[in-house]
């Protein structure tokens, strides 16, 4: 691995991958998805979201409850088209969380729709296990994708097939203008899957990258100079 | 014909319907007491109150009596097959061949009386050989006349010209001839009436309608189709509590008589006849025509929750309201169903139980102010608008209305350094701006200030878009407020 030159110590990397990357998750996988804020009022989760569905022209059923909308604002049409969301968005603002869920599971039964979005703030008692569960048969009955949004959410259980929690990053440098925001970064952590190792990434989405790979970009968060030994998934930067 | 009302004062107070005229209401139709007292058609309401101050005034619904006087045509039909609304004040039966049914033209003129009596109505009826003798007949000739087939020139003779329903001009016309009465103008001899009536159109000429009158001019009545009911009922041997076992039934039934017309309901009406007399009734509407089923049944499932069935019912009926064309529709070959007809079953799922206010697609205002941009249209209208393209960067979410922030650390140019939100501070590190919107002066009240927007970065890395109502000394209140309206991804 090492050897010396007369410039100093040379260090040769590992042949294997830096680390694992996860491939985008497959919007078009009928599952029911948890995604969790991991701070308070943070539209990465919503970003998230909608980088995440699938590209579709059929419609998008978007169920959320009064205490969502009250704590994190609504979702906002106008910027829809700038996340790559080409399909209408079927509003359903109803106030209690047990007419979101009502309204997931009817979607999840109708094959016309390209994705069916939830929104829950807090926890409660209606979105239990059970509830989640249900909601997981449906999607993967019907074949449409389910995504739950839970804010303010202190980890209760659920059944849901991949859990993710995510939070916004400083974003990437402005091209052009130093002291203004640039391309935006999320933190993705995913901490319970099926079928697939949990990490955490780091996310930019980009809808009108030229190459189709470079529009949702995953790159491992691992420590620095961490090199991984073998395909297992890097330690978690927070220890998690 | 006079509808009852229903807080009609005593028969000793006059009562006047009012319309809206050019100068104010007028009276637009009187009472008998009205009438004694000599109040007219037409006079101004306030000018009959100085006079009649215990004058009792409603406002009039001609629209209202002209949709009832449809509904009472149809229901007319009971007597003949042929009737149809007269003006906006009377109905036409052609009772040809079936007057032998109630036994003979008095006794049906009776029971016509009766009947409407029965609902309320009161009627001036008459009886003639041609169309226009009864219309006359009924309006001038008093009530209840029966006219024979010999008898239409001896009994309208003595009816004023007005009766022939010409235009105002030509019955001053006539007045001023002398010919004040039908009687006399029949005695004018055919060929000078023709040559000074030659020009005028067919429907006011007095000489065309004479002819009607008198059966020398065809002058047959045209009877609207009548509205085909889409309906399906059960009736129970006994009263039962649940309606929910009859819903296949019933759906099935209209879903059948629906097809057989190529038809699809929109909207549907299930009602329930009670052992006391009560009826309940529950309405659902649909996003698009449909005759399925298993739909309609779900659909209706949902709503008979609440429904009270007292002691029981003994009669159901399910009605569709609205009907629409619907060819039959194959479905894929390979099994597959049509999307679009998935989604439409969908909302009317959704719109049933939720309410269609909750159930929405976006749609678009031209406007520069954020939460103007977008409004909701309800889906069960159908309308889709496809995404908006904006030109700048827009927040994921937007809280409305927007919430004060406390600058806790302002800087001269740019957003606060330093402010708190919802109890909890943050120091901005990067932002971008500002990004001006002016009122909408054709919309917005005066003294509106306008806003400066801004995207800020704060340490940690969430992004919000603040803004500043107004700038310092623009003469529009006092040191400008900070606001946040939304937040970005």
């Amino acid at each position: 691995m090492q050897s010396d030159s007369p410039l100093g110590q040379v260090v040769a990397l590992s042949k294997k991958r830096l680390v694992q990357d996860v491939p985008k998750p497959d919007g078009g996988e009928a599952l029911l998805r948890d995604v969790l804020s991991g701070t308070p009022f943070d539209a990465a989760v919503t970003g998230f979201v909608l980088a995440c569905l699938p590209q579709s022209e059929a419609p998008i059923l978007w169920a959320s409850d009064r205490m969502s909308r009250r704590e994190n604002g609504r979702l906002y049409g106008p910027a829809l088209r700038a996340m790559g969301i080409k399909a209408p968005v079927l509003h359903v603002e109803v106030s209690n969380p047990r007419d979101v869920l009502w309204a997931m599971e009817e979607g999840a039964a109708c094959a016309g729709l390209s994705a069916v979005v939830g929104e829950i703030h807090g926890a409660p008692e209606v979105l239990s296990f059970t509830a989640t569960k249900r909601l997981a048969l449906r999607s993967e009955a019907s074949g449409v994708p389910l995504w739950l949004i839970r804010s303010g959410d202190p980890g209760a259980l659920s059944a849901a097939r991949e859990r993710w929690r995510v939070s916004s990053l400083p974003s990437d440098m402005h091209p052009w203008n130093s002291a203004a925001p640039g391309q935006a970064v999320w933190e993705a952590d995913l901490f319970r899957a099926r079928g697939q190792a949990p990490g955490v990434w780091e996310v930019r989405y980009e809808p009108d990258a030229k190459r189709p790979e470079d529009r949702f970009r995953l790159l491992s968060r691992s420590g620095d100079g961490q090199v991984a030994q073998d395909d297992a998934p890097a330690a978690d930067v927070a220890g998690r | 014909m006079t509808r009852q009302q229903r807080t009609l004062p005593g028969d000793d107070v006059p009562v006047v319907l009012a319309a809206q005229g050019t100068h104010g209401p007028v009276v637009y139709a009187i009472s008998a007491e009205a009438v004694r007292r000599g109040v007219s058609v037409g006079a101004r309401v306030v000018d009959v109150q100085a006079i009649h101050p215990d004058l009792h005034v409603e406002n009039a619904d001609a629209a209202g009596d002209v949709a009832l006087l449809d509904r009472v045509a149809l229901w007319a039909r009971r007597w003949c097959p042929w009737t149809v609304r007269d003006g906006d004040n009377g109905i036409l039966m052609d009772v040809t061949g079936a007057a032998h049914l109630f036994g003979g033209e008095a006794k049906m003129l009776r029971d016509i009386g009766t009947r409407f009596a029965m609902q309320g109505l009161a009627v001036r009826l008459a009886l003639a050989p041609t169309r226009g003798a009864a219309q006359m007949l009924a309006r001038f000739g008093g009530g209840g006349v029966i006219c024979g087939p010999d008898d239409v020139e001896v009994a309208i003779a003595p009816l004023p010209v007005a009766a022939l329903r010409i235009n105002a001009d030509t019955d001053r016309l006539l007045q001023r001839l002398g010919l004040k009465t039908l009687g006399k103008l029949m005695e004018v001899p055919r060929v000078a009436l023709m040559r000074r009536f030659d020009r005028m159109a067919a429907e006011v000429n007095p000489l065309v309608l004479l002819d009607r009158a008198l059966g020398r001019a065809g002058d047959p009545l045209n009877a609207p189709e009548e509205v085909a009911q889409w309906m399906a009922r059960v009736r129970l041997p006994e009263p039962v509590i649940d309606p929910v076992p009859h819903l296949e039934g019933l759906a099935g039934d209209l879903c059948r008589q629906l097809a057989k017309a190529e038809l699809g309901a929109r909207r549907l009406r299930l009602t329930i006849y009670r052992v006391d007399g009560e009826w309940r009734s529950r309405d659902v509407a649909l996003a698009s025509a449909s005759r399925e089923v298993a739909h309609l049944i779900r659909l209706l499932a949902g709503k008979l929750e609440g429904i009270d069935p007292g002691f029981g019912f003994d009669l159901l009926t399910l009605e569709a309201r609205s009907v629409e064309p619907l060819a039959l529709h194959q479905d894929h070959l390979d099994g597959q169903r049509d999307a679009g007809r998935d989604v439409a079953a969908l909302l009317d799922r959704l719109c049933a139980k939720l309410g269609p206010e909750k159930v929405t697609w976006s749609a678009w205002v031209q406007s520069h102010i954020p939460e103007r941009v977008e409004t909701r249209v309800p889906a069960s209208a159908g309308v889709i608008e496809p995404p908006l393209d904006v030109m700048r960067a827009r927040p994921l979410r937007l809280l409305d209305p927007p919430e004060e922030i406390v600058v806790l650390y302002a800087v001269p140019e740019g957003p606060p350094a330093r402010f708190r939100w919802r109890r909890v501070s943050y120091l901005m590190t990067r932002f971008e701006g500002p990004e001006r919107v002016a009122p909408e002066w054709w919309r917005d009240k005066p003294g509106t200030r306008l806003r400066d927007y801004y995207k800020v970065e704060v340490g940690g890395g969430r992004r919000f878009w603040l803004f500043r109502e107004g700038i310092l000394g623009d003469g529009r209140g006092s040191d400008p407020r900070w606001f946040l309206q939304g937040i970005y991804a």
